[in-house]
C-alpha cells in the first residue's frame, strides 16, 4: 500500500514515534506516516489527537472520556481491536504502529466507524418482563452473575474482532457478542419473566453462528468473560430448549413448549 | 515476574500460528494413539503383577469383555471420552481455531487467513457442528467412567494376597482419576445443570445449597483448558506406564506396604 508522509513540526532534540494511521472513507484510503513527539506514558489516542491538533486538522476521530469509560474510541492498533485511550504507545517499543479503524462496521472517516448497526440489534432484544412492578427485592445471591455483563461500556470491540461479523458478514442474522452479554444479563435476571431462546436459535440472535472461539473475551477491554459466562450459558439454555432430545420427548408428552 | 506474566509475554512474542500448531500436534497424537489402543491392542486389559496388584488401563475401563479376538475392549468404553472431549466447549474452540481456521487466531492478518467464503459459514447452526450440542449426554457418560477410574485406583492399592499397598502404578491412576474428574466435573454443561439453568436460587428450598454447588463448579470451569490438557496427558501417561509394566520393562514399586 502506498503511503504518503508527514512530519510534526518537532525540535531537533524531543524523541518522536512514528505512527502510521489509515485515511480514507468508504470509497478507499491509505495509511499515512506521522511523527509525534513521545510523551512519557502517553496512550495512542493521545497521539492521534496530536496529529489533529498539529499535522492534519481534518483527522476524524471519535473519543470522549480518555478514561475507558465511555467505549467511543474503539478503533484496530496492528489489527488489533483496541481502546485508543488506554492503549499505551510504549507497548510497541521497536514495532510498528498502525492505527486503523474497526473493520467490522462501515467506515465514515478515517478512524470513526457508523455503529449504528449495534443498536437496531440492541432494539430486536426481547425486553426486560419483570414479574411485579419495580422496585422490587432482590437477593445478592440471585443478581451477583448480573455484574459482570453490567460492566459492558459498548466499546463494541468484542463485535469488532468477532469473525462472524468481520469475516462472514453476519449482520443481519447474528447479534454479536456484546448483545449476548446483555442477554444473558437479562435472562439470569430474578424478576424477569422473558423467555429469549427462540430469538438466540430462530431470531436475529443466531447464537449458532458462534463457534466460541473466544476472541470476543480476548479484546474486552472490561475482562468481561463473555464466553464463558455469557454465550456459553446461553447456548446451553438454548440446548435445553431445543436440542435436548429427554426434554424434546418430554415437551412432546406434555404437548407444549417449556415455559410457554 | 509471576507465571501469567510470563506466559503472556511469551504468547506476545511468539507469531500467531504457534499456538494452533502446538494444539494440531497435541492433538493428533492423542487421536492415533487412542486409535492404536482401539485398532491394535486387543489383548486382555487387565493385568495382575508379580507383587499381586490387579491393574486396568484407564483406556478399558470400566471393563467390558470384547466377544472378539480382534476387538480391543477399549471400544465399548473409548468413544464416551472421545465423544466428551470431541464435543467439550473448550476442545471446541482449540479445533475449530488449530484444525480449521475458523479463525485461526484473533488478530487482522490471522483472520484474513480464514479459508471459508463468507457465505458457506454456518457454524454450530448446521451439520456436523451442529451435533455438538449433545454434549451434555457425553457428561453423563463420562460420570461414570471417571467413578470406575476412581474405583480402580483404590482397589490397585489392594493386592491379591490381603493388605494394603501404595504402588506407584496405582498413584498414578488415582492423579489421573483426579484430574479427569477435574475436567468432567468443571464441564460447561454441568455448569449448566447444577445451577446455571436457574435465575433465582433464593426462591425455592435448597436453592442456597445448590447455588453453592454451581459456584465450586464455576471456580473449576474457570481453569477448565488447563484441566482438559492435564488430563489428557495423565491418561496417556497412566496407559504408557502401565503397558511398560505389562511388558516387564520396567517394575512397579511398592511406594509403601502395610
Ligand atoms: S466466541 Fe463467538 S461471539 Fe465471541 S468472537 Fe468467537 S464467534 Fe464471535
Ligand atoms: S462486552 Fe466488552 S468488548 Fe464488548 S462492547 Fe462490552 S466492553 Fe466492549
Ligand atoms: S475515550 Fe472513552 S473509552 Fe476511550
Ligand atoms: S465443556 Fe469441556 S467437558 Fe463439558
Amino acid at each position: 500500500m502506498e503511503s504518503s508522509q508527514h512530519r510534526g513540526a518537532s525540535p531537533e532534540t524531543q524523541k518522536t514515534v512514528r505512527i502510521n494511521i489509515y485515511r480514507g472513507d468508504a470509497e478507499g484510503g491509505e495509511f499515512v506516516e506521522y511523527d509525534v513527539p513521545l510523551v512519557e506514558g502517553m496512550v495512542v489516542l493521545d497521539a492521534v489527537l496530536y496529529v489533529q491538533a498539529h499535522i492534519s486538522p481534518d483527522l476524524a476521530v471519535r473519543w470522549n472520556c480518555k478514561a475507558a469509560h465511555c467505549g467511543s474510541c474503539g478503533g484496530e492498533v496492528n489489527g488489533r481491536p483496541k481502546l485508543l485511550c488506554k492503549t499505551r504507545v510504549d507497548d510497541y517499543e521497536g514495532e510498528e504502529i498502525r492505527v486503523s479503524p474497526m473493520r467490522a462496521f462501515p467506515l465514515i472517516k478515517d478512524l470513526v466507524t457508523d455503529v449504528s448497526w449495534n443498536y437496531e440489534v440492541a432494539r430486536s432484544i426481547p425486553e426486560f418482563k419483570p414479574a411485579e412492578k419495580a422496585p422490587f427485592t432482590m437477593y445478592e445471591e440471585d443478581v451477583e452473575r448480573l455484574y459482570e455483563p453490567k460492566r459492558c461500556i459498548e466499546c463494541f470491540l468484542c463485535q469488532d474482532v468477532c469473525h462472524v461479523l468481520r469475516s462472514h458478514h453476519k449482520h443481519p442474522a447474528f447479534a454479536g457478542p456484546r448483545f449476548f452479554a446483555k442477554i444473558q444479563s437479562l435472562e439470569m435476571h430474578p424478576m424477569d419473566t422473558g423467555h429469549r431462546t427462540e430469538y438466540l436459535k430462530e431470531g436475529r440472535g443466531g447464537i449458532g453462528f458462534c463457534n466460541i472461539t473466544k476472541c470476543c473475551t480476548e479484546v474486552c477491554p472490561e475482562h468481561i468473560n463473555i464466553t464463558d459466562n455469557s454465550i456459553i450459558p446461553l447456548k446451553e439454555r438454548v440446548v435445553g430448549d431445543y436440542y435436548d432430545p429427554a426434554k424434546w420427548l418430554m415437551r412432546k408428552i406434555r404437548g407444549r413448549r417449556n415455559g410457554e | 515476574m509471576s507465571l501469567a506474566a510470563i506466559t503472556s509475554a511469551i504468547n506476545r512474542r511468539l507469531p500467531w500460528w504457534a499456538g494452533p500448531i502446538a494444539i494440531v500436534t497435541a492433538l493428533t497424537l492423542f487421536t492415533f494413539y487412542s486409535l492404536w489402543v482401539v485398532f491394535f491392542q486387543s489383548h486382555a486389559a487387565t493385568y495382575q503383577t508379580p507383587e499381586g496388584i490387579n491393574y486396568l488401563s484407564p483406556f478399558y475401563s470400566p471393563y467390558i469383555p470384547s466377544p472378539w479376538e480382534w476387538l480391543s475392549p477399549a471400544v465399548f468404553i473409548l468413544w464416551i471420552p472421545l465423544g466428551f472431549r470431541a464435543t467439550c466447549y473448550y476442545y471446541r474452540k482449540a479445533y475449530y481455531r488449530a484444525f480449521f481456521w475458523d479463525p485461526p487466531a484473533c488478530s487482522d492478518d490471522a483472520q484474513r487467513k480464514e479459508p471459508r467464503e463468507p457465505e458457506s459459514y454456518r457454524g454450530e447452526r448446521a451439520a456436523p457442528w451442529i451435533f455438538n450440542n449433545i454434549h451434555r449426554y457425553f457428561f453423563y457418560g463420562s460420570i461414570i467412567i471417571v467413578t470406575f477410574l476412581a474405583i480402580e485406583a483404590v482397589l490397585a492399592m489392594f493386592p491379591v494376597d490381603g493388605g494394603f499397598a501404595l504402588p506407584l502404578g496405582a498413584l498414578i491412576l488415582l492423579i489421573n482419576a483426579i484430574l479427569l474428574g477435574g475436567y468432567t466435573f468443571g464441564c460447561h454443561s454441568f455448569r449448566h445443570l447444577i445451577g446455571g439453568r436457574l435465575d433465582c436460587y433464593s426462591c425455592f428450598k435448597g436453592g442456597g445449597a445448590l447455588r453453592k454447588l454451581y459456584k465450586g463448579v464455576s471456580k473449576l470451569n474457570a481453569r477448565h483448558a488447563t484441566w482438559a490438557w492435564a488430563s489428557l496427558f495423565s491418561v496417556v501417561f497412566a496407559d504408557i506406564y502401565l503397558r511398560l509394566v505389562i511388558a516387564q520393562i520396567i517394575s512397579d514399586p511398592i511406594l509403601f506396604r502395610i
